[in-house]
């Protein structure tokens, strides 16, 4: 894929650590100290109890694939087809990303197949954190 | 029951393709259209609500100095929390007579605002848009594969509800598709997003409509019969659709649908006609379940047996919905005006007897949604 041309997140103070550690090769989540609930996208309190009590934690970067569609239309930044999916991470939280390093086909899109991170950098302040097939985890 | 009625209701004059005339124009011409059929003046309509468009505009260009108003902007079924929001206004005094407009020119483009797109600082722009959705189509569809392996949805039964609802199209002569179509018709159309194909997707159209609300007391002295409102609800869920608690289900639709029905009294066999907001195909299905029409996981087989096909059990969609009928963007109006020709019995295809609609919209994907129910009798 081209990426250079992906429209690029723009940090904000609450999301800094997230930008920060995929820069740093790491995915980063937050777990509640009170409720220990870990949770996505990057906030300075719980959803679920509003404690302000929470700590970031580098995940392990494992993940199945919970959904997703093959994108057929032009994009600028992409060679269509090419998969849009929600990931489950291990430790819960779901989020948004590609899976590559595997043909953008139905077939080799199983869904609940294991991932993992990989980190893939887009300039000197954002790297984007995407998926490929674990082959070897099952 | 909510002490309110519909006393007008209208569309604009013509739907569909519309380059003549400016998306503030399509709220004018659906407004002016509503006040004929209420037999009122613009000097009656008291209250103002309208999203795409602000409610200071739509005022100013109609010429209405409102005693309230109402700018709630959560996507297509904007317009059924505009009802309940009115409904709340008049029956505390706050006004007497509300306009609810909506325009769209969504395919001619003509005096429309710039699109605003979600900036990269948003949590959407930061943790969705780098990775190449490209509105609606790749967003709204995302969780369906996730619903198909769950409850073993096939491509078919999905495809069988674009199939279903052209059937109800047909009989609309202001639908914009109106040939029948098959199962293989919609799977051999072009793919947009596996596992979307074309007629799985909602058109893209201009057009507009308007509702008139007073309380039940004033509703009978109109020329039209009144159409009550007997109960709403709404809600809101995530404006990012990888954020749904489940990918299965709305949050969303199931509150505003049982407190709809809790307020309205009703059971689901009291139902005579129902409109599930279809920007594309899983739509009513998640829409028939959530609602709790069908269990879990039965929706599409409850559409490929003809349950909601002409002379099913349940008359679903019965304009062709946003699928065949038209789609402006916000097809949320154009949900309830099917449900008020239908109370009324004016429909082009009309169910017999159609005593009590519920009407279902969604805003967002999945972000939002607000319920109405509709009655020939005030209960
Ligand atoms: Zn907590």
């Amino acid at each position: 894929m081209a990426n250079s041309k992906r429209p690029l997140p723009q940090p904000t103070p609450e999301t800094q650590h997230f930008w920060e550690g995929t820069r740093n090769g790491e995915l980063r989540l937050q777990r509640c100290d009170a409720c220990a609930a870990v949770y996505f996208p990057p906030r300075p309190f719980c959803p679920e109890c509003s404690s302000r009590m929470v700590s970031v934690f580098s995940a392990s970067g494992r993940a199945t694939l919970h959904s997703y569609v093959i994108n057929q239309r032009p994009h600028p930044a992409f060679a269509a087809p090419y998969s849009i999916a929600i990931v489950e991470l291990e430790e819960g939280p779901r989020m948004m990303s590609n899976v590559i390093g595997c043909p953008q086909t139905p077939e080799a899109l199983e869904l609940d197949m294991p991932l993992n991170v990989v980190f893939e950098k887009q300039n000197d302040d954002i790297t984007l954190p995407l998926f490929e097939p674990a082959g070897d985890r099952t | 029951m909510t002490g309110v009625a519909i006393v007008g209701a209208a569309e604009t004059t013509e739907l569909g393709v519309i380059p003549h005339m400016s998306q503030i124009q399509l709220h004018a011409d659906a407004a002016l259209n509503a006040l004929k059929d209420a037999g009122l003046g613009i000097a009656d309509i008291d209250g103002v609500a309208t999203a795409g468009e602000s409610p200071t505009g739509i005022a100013h260009y109609l010429g209405i100095t409102p005693t309230w108003v109402d700018g709630t902007s959560v996507g297509g079924c904007s317009f059924m929390l505009h009802v309940r929001h009115a409904i709340a206004a008049i029956n505390s005094g706050q006004c007497t007579t509300v306009l609810i407009t909506h325009g769209e020119s969504g395919r001619s483009n003509v005096g429309r605002g710039s699109f605003r797109g979600m900036g990269a600082s948003t949590l959407t722009g930061q943790f969705e848009t780098p990775y190449g959705p490209m509105g609606p189509p790749t967003m709204f569809t995302l969780p369906v594969l996730r619903y198909m392996k769950d409850f073993g949805l096939t491509h078919e039964q999905l495809a069988m509800v674009a199939v279903v609802q052209r059937q109800w199209a047909s009989m609309n002569p202001r639908a914009s598709f109106r040939d029948l179509i098959t199962v293989d018709d919609v799977l051999n159309s072009r793919m947009i997003a596996y596992p979307f194909h074309l007629l799985e997707c909602c058109l893209v159209t201009d057009g507009g409509g308007a509702l008139i609300l007073t309380s039940d007391e004033r509703a009978k002295d109109f020329p039209n019969p009144p159409v009550y409102l007997i109960g709403t609800g709404e809600s809101v869920e995530t404006p990012m659709v990888s954020q749904m608690a489940d990918l299965t289900s709305s949050r969303a639709f199931r509150v505003a649908g049982f407190a709809a029905m809790k307020e309205a009294g009703i059971k689901h066999k009291d139902v005579d006609h129902l409109m599930v907001y279809d920007a594309f195909a899983h739509l009513p299905i998640y829409g028939l379940e959530d609602l709790g029409f069908c269990e879990r996981g039965e929706a599409g087989s409850f559409i490929s047996e003809g349950n909601t096909a002409p002379g099913g059990s349940l008359p679903l969609n019965t304009n062709g919905g946003g699928l065949s009928y038209m789609h402006s963007g916000m097809y949320g109006m154009y949900a309830m005006q099917e449900s008020v020709r239908q109370i009324r019995g004016t429909a082009p295809a009309q169910v017999d007897n159609a005593q009590v609609s519920l009407c279902l919209g969604v805003g967002g994907m999945f972000g939002a949604s607000g319920c109405v129910v509709m009655s020939r009798a005030p209960h």
